[in-house]
Formats: structure tokens, sequence, C-alpha cells
């Protein structure tokens, strides 16, 4: 770091050199071969740095090319939508992305089998060696008692209490509860991040279900309030079922979609 | 260590409460005995009768107004509801609720009054109309047929029994609401039907669309009248009838507002354009035409316009907006739009006396201080709206508080109450006096599109994207009636001018009518 501007001062006094431009400019060429011979090499802290770094740059870059990209796409939207709208909203951005909810919900009741047509029908079964690691507990002279650990992410609910260490048999870890899951609304395309309430049914074995795990293609209920969606009768639709979608114990995440 | 005396324990605590509120209770009743004195004075700071003095246990505003109409020496048969705000002395507040008769003390100590028996409470009284719309209650019918979302309604200014609706599928359409059935299909349009509008005497229907054109429909058979008119680039937006006692030798005029900045003024019997207001640099999204012979008009390039009816000439431009003017109302929109039908029902017969009876229903309506002004307020992007007196480029108030865009903003056909309906979920009211905010409306759980008052401006009903309808009344600023029952979106509602209907259409296609 200068501990003064005598960089400044020198350009000054003496200008800069005569193939100043032409370093600059062959420097510029070679950035991103300089980038990528970084990227592999670096090690430890430095490359750590570097990552972070770089991890902005790509951020800003893609805040940029979106911004472009939006520029570009106004113009081939002028043209006239294709829903029929009022007067007032005609000229505004996006009025259609929300398509009211609960007509589709009507509409889906009305075939009696999309009752139980959900996203993800069949799962691969989770056997309960995987689900499930023993745990040798007791007194220091014993240790003849057993608990089991659930291995996977579960959900527990606020109000959920423990029993007495002596009575409890299953261990739900901290590190692997969730609270919230990314929901998707199939038709909106729109991912939010909504509280679970509970687990309503997990396809693997009743006793998951009980014990709130968090498989691949479990139905659970989320809180929609925040979405200020309307059921048929005109209340405020507070609470909905979604099907996980990802595996949570890969990817340390909840993803779900909405099941209307 | 000092000895440290118990905490009373529950039935300690509760007889000590109970005690504390007899005694209170006591103290009330006996304050009730007095009386105190009060002045009236109307929406010009007039006094409108002598100071008299009032028992305190038997103030409720019916009994209140009751005397004023005595005091003001009128027949029984001419007796006028009033609704009463009282003024606090020396101070500038005033309660907008009239408080019963066991609150009454509470409230104005409330309001630092401790000793009203001394002091003369001004109350300012605010005629009513004096017949009451119900609240419509439940969904008497609802009539399918267009094919498309359902984009603006209206009911005719003669009756409650008919009602047209423009359409996304191309056509408007005529019902009949008293049996719920379809009375006619106007088809024609090559695009959605974007504005309906009936004429002052409820003759005609001119609709306009997104097909550049205004259409003329005879309101009584249905038949199309003329050519549809030609002549604007982009869709119409919004369409405004001259008022009825304007019209001179049955040559009606119109005007259309349209996207492409332009307002035109149509002979209705010819189709012939008269004006071509042009001036506006973006969309005019909304036109009306006041009854002093001003055509007011609201633009997305955030100007309001006034300009002269007659010689189409440029009057005024209202610039105090920040973005899009979305909409605008006048004071005087509900006497125009209904010409000489009011609530007796009695329709003079000769076309001079229909003129004269509309001409002094409106001066009626727009007379403020012995001068006919009207009032208009513009509803905005910019999260605001403002309140002109017309005469003036400067606005006489600016309305704040909304959190997102203001899409609509209507007056009560009684000209005391703006309510605005916004973008952030809430509807607001504000004072059309001096645009102070008097309540909030909270309850959807979507954008407000669009809001319509009853005729005798007791009720408000209110029309969002969470596909309900909710109606409130007005006395009380609180949610009357909820009314789902929509499947989708509610783009149009319009409460029927005799007040026992309410029509309402969407996304869903199929027209709702609703009654008490």
């Amino acid at each position: 770091m200068p501990q003064n501007e005598y960089m400044d001062r020198w350009r000054r006094l003496h200008g800069r050199r005569f193939d100043h431009e032409e370093r600059a400019r062959k420097k510029e060429a070679r950035s991103g071969h300089k980038a990528s011979e970084d990227a592999q090499n670096l090690r430890g802290l430095r490359a750590k740095m570097y990552a972070e770094k770089r991890h902005k740059e790509k951020i800003q870059m893609k805040k940029t090319i979106k911004q472009h990209e939006e520029r570009n796409i106004k113009s081939a939207t002028d043209k006239d939508p294709t829903t029929p709208l009022p007067n007032y909203l005609l000229d505004r951005k996006n009025p259609t992305t929300a398509k009211a909810l609960s007509s589709a919900i009507k509409n889906k009741r009305q075939d009696k089998a999309a009752r139980y047509s959900v996203p993800l029908p069949k799962v691969k079964g989770i056997s309960e060696e995987e689900m499930f690691k023993v745990i040798n507990t007791g007194k220091k002279t014993h240790k003849k008692a057993w608990k089991r650990m659930v291995t996977k992410p579960t959900f527990v609910g606020p109000d959920f209490t423990r029993r007495p260490v002596k009575y409890e048999r299953f261990i739900r870890p901290m590190g692997l509860r969730y609270k919230k899951a990314n929901v998707t609304h199939p038709e909106l395309g729109v991912t939010v991040q909504l509280p679970i309430i509970s687990v309503k049914k997990n396809p693997q074995n009743p006793l998951y279900t009980q014990l709130g795990v968090l498989t691949k293609g479990t139905v659970v209920e989320v809180n929609v309030s925040e979405l200020g969606l309307v059921t048929a009768s005109g209340k405020v639709a507070w609470g909905r079922y979604a099907q996980i979608t990802n595996t949570p114990e890969n990817d340390g995440c909840v993803n779900a979609v909405l099941l209307v | 260590m000092a000895t440290v005396i118990p905490p009373p324990n529950k039935r300690q605590k509760r007889e000590q409460l109970e005690r504390t509120q007899v005694h209170q209770d006591v103290h009330a009743t006996a304050l009730e005995a007095g009386s105190f004195r009060v002045r009236f004075i109307d929406n010009e700071q007039n006094q409108l009768a002598e100071v008299v003095e009032i028992p305190l246990g038997d103030a409720s505003e019916k009994n209140v107004s009751l005397l004023l109409n005595t005091l003001l020496g009128r027949d029984r048969e001419d007796f006028t509801p009033y609704r009463f705000r009282i003024h606090v002395p020396s101070s500038d507040t005033i309660i907008d609720t009239y408080p019963t008769p066991a609150e009454f003390m509470s409230i104005l100590r409330k309001h630092g009054v401790n000793n009203p028996f001394e002091t003369t409470l001004t109350l300012s009284a605010e005629p009513q109309a004096v017949f009451k719309v119900q609240a419509v209650t439940r969904m008497s019918h609802k009539i399918p047929g267009h094919g498309e979302a359902i984009l603006a309604a209206q009911f005719s200014p003669r009756s409650s029994s008919r009602l047209a609706t423009g359409s996304g599928d191309n056509t408007a359409r005529i019902w009949d609401t008293d049996t719920g059935t379809p009375k006619y299909t106007l088809a024609g349009h090559t695009g959605w039907v974007l504005a309906v509008a009936y004429s002052g005497d409820g003759n005609r229907l001119a609709t306009g669309s997104m097909d550049k054109t205004v259409r003329m429909w005879d309101a009584d058979t249905g038949k199309a009248v003329g050519r549809p008119f030609t002549g604007h680039s982009k869709w119409v937006t919004s369409i405004a009838w001259q008022p009825f006692h304007l019209w001179e030798d049955e040559t009606p005029r119109l005007a259309s507002a349209s996207k492409d900045g332009t307002v035109r003024i149509w002979i209705v019997n010819t189709g012939r354009i008269e004006h071509v207001l042009s001036g506006h640099k973006g969309n005019v999204s909304c036109v009306k035409w006041g009854g002093t012979g001003l055509i007011y008009t609201g633009s997305h390039d955030k100007t309001v316009k006034v300009w002269n009816a007659v010689d189409g000439t440029l009057a005024r431009t209202l610039s105090a907006h920040a973005h899009w003017i979305n909409h605008l109302a006048l004071s005087t929109d509900f006497v125009l739009r209904t010409a000489y039908h009011d609530h007796t029902r009695n329709v003079p017969h000769t076309i001079e006396a229909q003129r004269a009876k509309a001409k002094e229903r409106f001066e009626k309506a727009a007379t403020r201080q012995g001068k006919v002004v009207e009032r208009l307020v513009t509803a905005s992007d910019d999260f605001t709206m403002h309140l002109w007196d017309p005469e003036q480029t400067k606005p006489l108030a600016r309305m704040l508080g909304h959190q997102k865009q203001v899409n609509h903003v209507t007056f009560s056909p009684d000209g005391t109450l703006i309510a605005s309906a916004s973008w952030d979920n809430s509807t607001k009211l504000w004072s059309s006096r001096d645009g102070k905010f008097i309540n909030t409306l909270r309850g959807h759980v979507g954008p407000v599109y669009i809001s319509a008052f009853s005729a005798d401006s007791r009720l408000l009903v209110t029309a969002s994207k969470d596909t309900t309808l909710k109606v409130w009344s007005m006395a009380t600023c609180k949610l009357a009636k909820d009314l789902p029952g929509h499947d989708d979106e509610v783009y149009a509602v319009d409460w029927s001018p005799d007040g026992k209907k309410v029509g309402s259409g969407g996304k869903d296609k199929a027209v709702r009518l609703w009654m008490n």
C-alpha cells in the first residue's frame, strides 16, 4: 500500500511510460488466463480469499447481465398481452404472473383423480438400518441400553419437549432439523421460503411420519399466509401441502413443490 | 433484614379490582345527569340554529338529528337525517364518529374536555340521504355467458334492472338483473371491450374497445346505432358522455380517451369528430366530462389537463404528480351519471323538464359556498392523490398514506367522502373538504382494484384481486359484509344508482349480482 501519493505525483511530473497503453491492453487481454491460473493453482488462505473475491465479481456480473436482459426484453413484450385485462392493468409490467390460485385448486378438486396425484408418485425405499444409527447408552458401567438416532433431516414442531432421557427412544439431532422449506408454485414458477407446519406423510413408513423425517417425496404442510392466497369461500388460506422434491440429507436444504 | 409484606393473593386482587370498577361506574352515572350546550354548523361553517342545551342522557345521534330538524322548522315529512362530527373546543381536532350517550363523556375526556357543561360544543351536521341503502349480503345470481374475462360493468342510470358489461370475448352484454338472464349481446367489436358507459338518459350505451373504435348501441333494443366511430390509432381506454343538462337540441357528445394520447369528442348522432384534444404525451388513462362544460383528462405523462369542451381548447394543465395518473374522479360524478333519475323515481315527461331537473341536481351537488364548482381528485402511481379545484393550477391538498400505487378513486354521491383503492391491499377514506385522512379499510389480502359507493353514501363496496368483494360501512369504517363467491380476480364492480343491487365481473367470466 503506498504511504503517500508518490505514484500519482510521479505520473503527473513525468507522464506514463510510453508503452503503458499497450501493456494495459495486454494485461486486460490476459486477465482471463490469469484468473483461470489463480483459480486452479492458489492454495490455502489465498485460494479462499481469491474465491471470495471471484464470487463477488460473479454476482455483480450476473446482476449486470440480468439488467441488460431485462432491458432487451422490455421492447419484446411491448406488444399486447394475450389474456384480456381491464384498462387499468394494461400497461403494468407483469400483471398476469399471479393467476389466482383458488380457482386452479377448485378445478383440480373437481377431477377426483387429482386428489392422489402428486408430482413424485414413487420414491426409493430407505431401510431402517440406513435411517437409524444405534447408540449405546446407560450408566458408565453397563452401557447396555441403546437408543436410535435418526440420520436423516427432520422437522420438529415448536411445541416439542424431550421426554425424560431414560425413556427417550429416538434422537433427532439438532443439526439436522429444518424449519423452513423452499416451496415452488408449479404454475406461477415462483419459489418462496415458507415455514413448515407439519409433516403429513412420509411415503417410506408411518413411523417416519410420526418422527417428522424429511426425505424425498415426503408431503409437508407449509404456511402460505404470506402469499395472500384465498380459498373459494373468501378465507385466507394459510396451510397448504407441498411435496419434497430433493434429497435434503444430501443437499442441506428442503425444496418442495406446492400441491395444487 | 426488613420484613416484606407478602403480595396480595388472587382473591384480594380481584376484590380490589371490583372495588375500583364499582367506584368508577358510580362516578360515571353521576356525571351523565348533566347537560351540554351545542352549536350546530353546516359544511361551510355557517351556524344553523341557536345554541341549545341537551341533556347528556338523551344525546344520541338520532335524537340530536331530530332536534336539529325541529330547530330548523322542518315538517315531519321533510326531516333529513344528519351525521354529526364533534369539534373539540380550542383545538383543531374533530371527532368523526359520534359516540353513544354512555360513551360521550369518556370520549370527550379523552380529547381533553373535562367539563363540557361550561363550554359550547360545536357539531358540524352533514345531511345524509333521506333514503337508506341496505348492504348487499348475498349473491342472487351468477350468470355465465361471456367467453372471456369481464373488464367493465355499469348499471343503467334508469333502474337497477339493466347491467351492461364489456368483456375480453369482444362483446358487450346487457343483462336483465331482475331475472338474472342475458338480455342482449352487443357483438361487433373486434377487440376486447374495455369501457362501457350509459348516456345520462339511459337510452344509449357506448362501448370502447381494444380495436380502436367506439360503438354506439340502443340500450332498449340492443341494436347498433350508426357506424363505429373510428379515428383513434390505439385502443380506447375510457369514455365520458356529455352531461345530460348540457345536451343541445338532442345532439349529445361523447369524449373518448385513448392510449394514443388523444381525446376525441364525437357528435353521437352523426359519428363525426368535433374536436381532437391532443396535447398529452402518453396514454390518456381517464377522461371525465364535468357539468360546467370542462373536460378533465388524466394521463400517463403525469399531467391532468382541463379542456373547454365547446371549442376544444386547453384551459389548464395541472401538474403535481410524479408518476402516471391512473384515475380521476369528480365530486359530481354520481349526479352527472344519473342525470334526472333520482331516488323518488319521478321522471319528468318533457325533455325541458328533464334537463331542468338534471341541471338542478347538478347545481345542488356542485354548489360550495354559493359557487358552482366541482372538485377533482386524481390517483397516481406515485402513491399519492391530489385534490384539485379545477379553477386553480395548484392542488388544494395532497393525500399521502398509501404504500403502493393508487388504482382508483371515487367521490361519494353526496360529495363528502373520497375513497381510494390501492395496490397495498387497503382502501382509504378521505374528507373531500380538505383532503384530510379519515380512516383505512383493511381486510383485502390482494390489491384493491375498484370501489363503488352506494347511492346514499353510507356504504362502499370494493373489488379486489383476492377474489372477494367487501362492503364497508362509512359510519363505523368497519367491514359490513364480506362477499366471497368469485373464483378469480374481480375486475369490475358497480352499485346500481337506486342502491338495490351490486354487479360484479372478473376473470372467472361470470357476472355476479349481489342483493340484500
